[in-house]
């Protein structure tokens, strides 16, 4: 990925830059298919609702890519969603005015993202089995807080104005800040020397603190991150649906990873870009809503994510092994090709 | 230790770096058993608090609820060590057994006489498909178990309610003897407990004594080395995955022999309480050491703490929280130990050298 190895770069965008290309191309087949076959699609109201319900998962893909790619997992993100949910309903039937309360939620949710940090940077426990663990205990939290109650009265200028358009479209306000985390997310993984550790330690810890890369502090800021991230997406969830529950986003989870892997981050680590995720949020929910609107029931859609999941794992993996074969059968191709092949 | 050539201290010190390591094996091995024993301390704990709080709760009706209540995660948690001590992990078994259960209504709707011993095949049968198909994509594609057996977490889910389309099939719908199987005794055990206990000695007894199972070890312990030891990685892989799958369509038959009620979400997010399950009783979650005997007691520990609370007075919403931190104080404990055995080794070696 050095400049001056120009073959070697241009390698590297053949193989794992055509995935982002492939998922792209993807989403414009469905968009315009889509289009043409689903009596509702093409309309602007559509997409305005559309986008108001890819805004959760994509703000929480986007740390979420970048913690995949330090090959580590959240799975906890869509319980912190929900305990932030049950924290906001009860501090505000506490009396507490929203301007205060969440602000209290984000830090609440930074604070989450720090046990989870502790115990995988700071103890060095595997986020797989660390997170499932919070991912039960912020989910047990929210329903101590909340119980299964619901608090739904929420003042209608705030849920109002969470759904509200952009002047002159149906556009919905909150895709810009969204945006704007995601640019910024984007300039820190790609043009920042922290970016560049993050993929460092996915290839390989150890080599990447001989490199003078910080991983442990790196590790548990990211998780603080997500915490405080996922807690915002609650907030906006609270909101959305004028509804605090202790039940709010459960299983998120599951489609932020989903949408991150189709992106074609390697949940080995070390591989993956932004743009690629944000394009595999928009084509899994996009695909998904077309399906809802042409009547397939929402419980059989699930059969879309999981199938969609599973291909863009083993498309990959299968394209590399066919291109290894490929190799082998040529033994007179040069041995740069060869070796990269390893 | 044939080191004639050697200098004179050279055998000494290997006998030593041997003497260390099997000294290594016995403290493993003791830790390793303490961890079972501690998990049945705090189970004999929990059931004697609260049967001091309530003696009903170890009532005949208590002790039957209890065994009956621990079955299906038991059945389930020694499939799921299986898959973890390989260094693999299975999220589709909720999945698997909501298909299962499904199908055996459907079974018993079709053929109302048909024999129990068939229901038990046919979910069994259908786990097994479920988990080649995992296996195959693990195994021959190459892709991690965690990703797959999520995608088919999915797939699985999404089938059963399609072909379910809202369907409930009613315990009234079941023949008399299949729903008696959910309720019989057997030398005062629920014969569906005794499902459970079959499975978990046979498993545990596999993993102890036959060649091929001692390979899971090696292989969770290190695929790489273990490939080069010549073990077949992938069709072990590929076994243990299918293993899984069918123990989990039989949890499927055994949920719908005690439930008699159906639908599509039958065990729905029940694979993180699997998970959960293996991982208190003492498998490490990436491999290579832990026992079906661990993970079981992590399931009936885990059942009988949903319970137990509801007797202790404890608001029934934390029950999810304890799940959590259970979780996280095993694999601080695992962590915490091996930290120790490494300290002790150290300690050894440096004398005996």
């Amino acid at each position: 990925m050095a400049p001056e190895r120009t073959g070697r770069s241009a390698r590297w965008v053949s193989t794992f830059g055509t995935w982002d290309v492939l998922v792209i191309v993807v989403l414009a087949l469905v968009v315009v298919g889509a289009s043409v076959l689903v009596e509702g699609f093409a309309t602007a109201r559509f997409w305005g609702f559309l986008l108001l319900d890819i805004v959760p998962i994509a703000l929480i893909a986007l740390p979420m890519t970048l913690i995949v790619i330090t090959g580590e997992i959240d799975l906890s993100v869509a319980s912190t969603l929900g305990l932030a949910s049950a924290v906001l309903g009860q501090l505000w039937v506490a009396g507490l005015p929203l301007a205060l309360a969440v602000p209290l939620v984000v830090l609440l949710g930074a604070l989450l993202g720090a046990v989870n940090g502790l115990f995988i940077a700071g103890f060095g426990l595997p986020s797989l089995a660390v997170t499932i663990g919070t991912l039960a205990l912020y989910r047990g939290l929210a329903y101590v807080v909340l119980g299964d109650r619901a608090v739904a009265d929420f003042p209608i200028g705030w849920t109002g104005n969470s759904i509200e358009a952009l002047p002159g479209t149906t556009v919905p306000w909150v895709v810009l800040p969204l945006a704007v985390l995601a640019i910024g997310f984007g300039v820190l993984l790609h043009a920042t020397p922290i970016g560049r550790g993050l993929y460092a330690m996915g290839n390989n810890d150890q080599a990447a603190t001989f490199a003078g890369v910080a991983v442990a502090r790196t590790k548990f800021w990211l998780y603080v991150v997500t915490g405080a991230v996922a807690a915002l997406a609650g907030v906006f969830w609270t909101m959305r649906y004028a509804s605090a529950r202790a039940d709010n986003g459960a299983g998120l989870e599951l489609s932020v990873v989903a949408a991150v892997l189709l992106g074609g981050v390697s949940i080995f680590g070390g591989r993956g870009t932004l743009v690629g995720v944000l394009a595999g949020v928009l084509l899994l929910m996009t695909l998904r809503n077309a399906l809802q609107l042409a009547d397939v029931p929402a419980d059989t859609l699930t059969v879309v994510t999981g199938t969609l999941l599973i291909i863009s794992v083993v498309g990959p993996n299968a394209a590399g092994m066919l291109r290894a074969r490929m190799r082998r059968r040529r033994p007179s191709a040069p041995p740069v090709a060869s070796a990269e092949g390893a | 230790m044939t080191t004639t050539t050697r200098p004179e201290s050279a055998p000494d010190a290997a006998e030593a770096r041997a003497r260390s390591g099997a000294a290594g094996i016995r403290l493993g091995h003791r830790l390793f058993v303490a961890r079972e024993v501690g998990i049945g301390l705090a189970l004999l704990l929990l059931i004697a608090v609260t049967t001091a709080v309530n003696p009903r709760f170890l009532s005949g009706q208590g002790r039957r609820d209890l065994m009956l209540g621990a079955t299906i995660l038991v059945v389930l948690a020694v499939g799921q060590a299986i898959v973890i001590i390989t260094r693999n992990v299975d999220l589709s078994v909720g999945s698997v057994l909501g298909l299962a259960a499904f199908a055996t209504g459907k079974l018993f709707l079709a053929m109302p006489d048909a024999p129990i011993v068939l229901a038990i095949l046919v979910g069994i049968g259908i786990g097994v498909l479920c988990g080649a198909l995992n296996g195959a994509l693990i195994a021959v594609a190459r892709v991690p178990a965690l990703v797959v057996t999520l995608g088919t977490l999915y797939v699985f889910r999404g089938v059963d309610y399609s072909w379910a389309a809202g369907q409930q099939i009613n315990a009234a719908d079941m023949p008399a003897g299949f729903k008696s199987m959910g309720t019989a005794d057997l030398l005062g055990v629920p014969l569906l407990a005794l499902f459970a206990v079959a499975v978990l000695l046979v498993a545990g007894f596999y993993l102890r004594s036959y060649r091929s199972g001692r390979e899971l070890y090696a292989i969770g312990s290190d695929p790489a080395a273990a490939r080069l030891h010549g073990i077949p990685v992938g069709w072990r892989v590929f076994t243990a995955l299918v293993v899984s799958g069918g123990l989990a369509g039989l949890a499927g038959v055994l949920y719908a022999a005690r439930y008699g009620t159906l639908d599509a979400a039958a065990g729905s997010g029940i694979e993180l309480n699997v998970v959960a399950a293996v991982v208190v009783g003492g498998v490490a979650i990436f491999g290579g050491s832990g026992s079906v005997y661990g993970a079981a007691l992590g399931a009936v520990l885990l059942s009988t703490i949903g319970s137990a609370l509801p007797v202790l007075k404890v608001n029934p919403f934390w029950q999810q929280a304890v799940v959590g931190a259970l979780i996280l104080a095993a694999i601080g404990l695992d962590r915490a130990l091996a930290a120790r055995v490494a300290h002790r080794l150290r300690g050894r070696k440096a004398r005996g050298a």
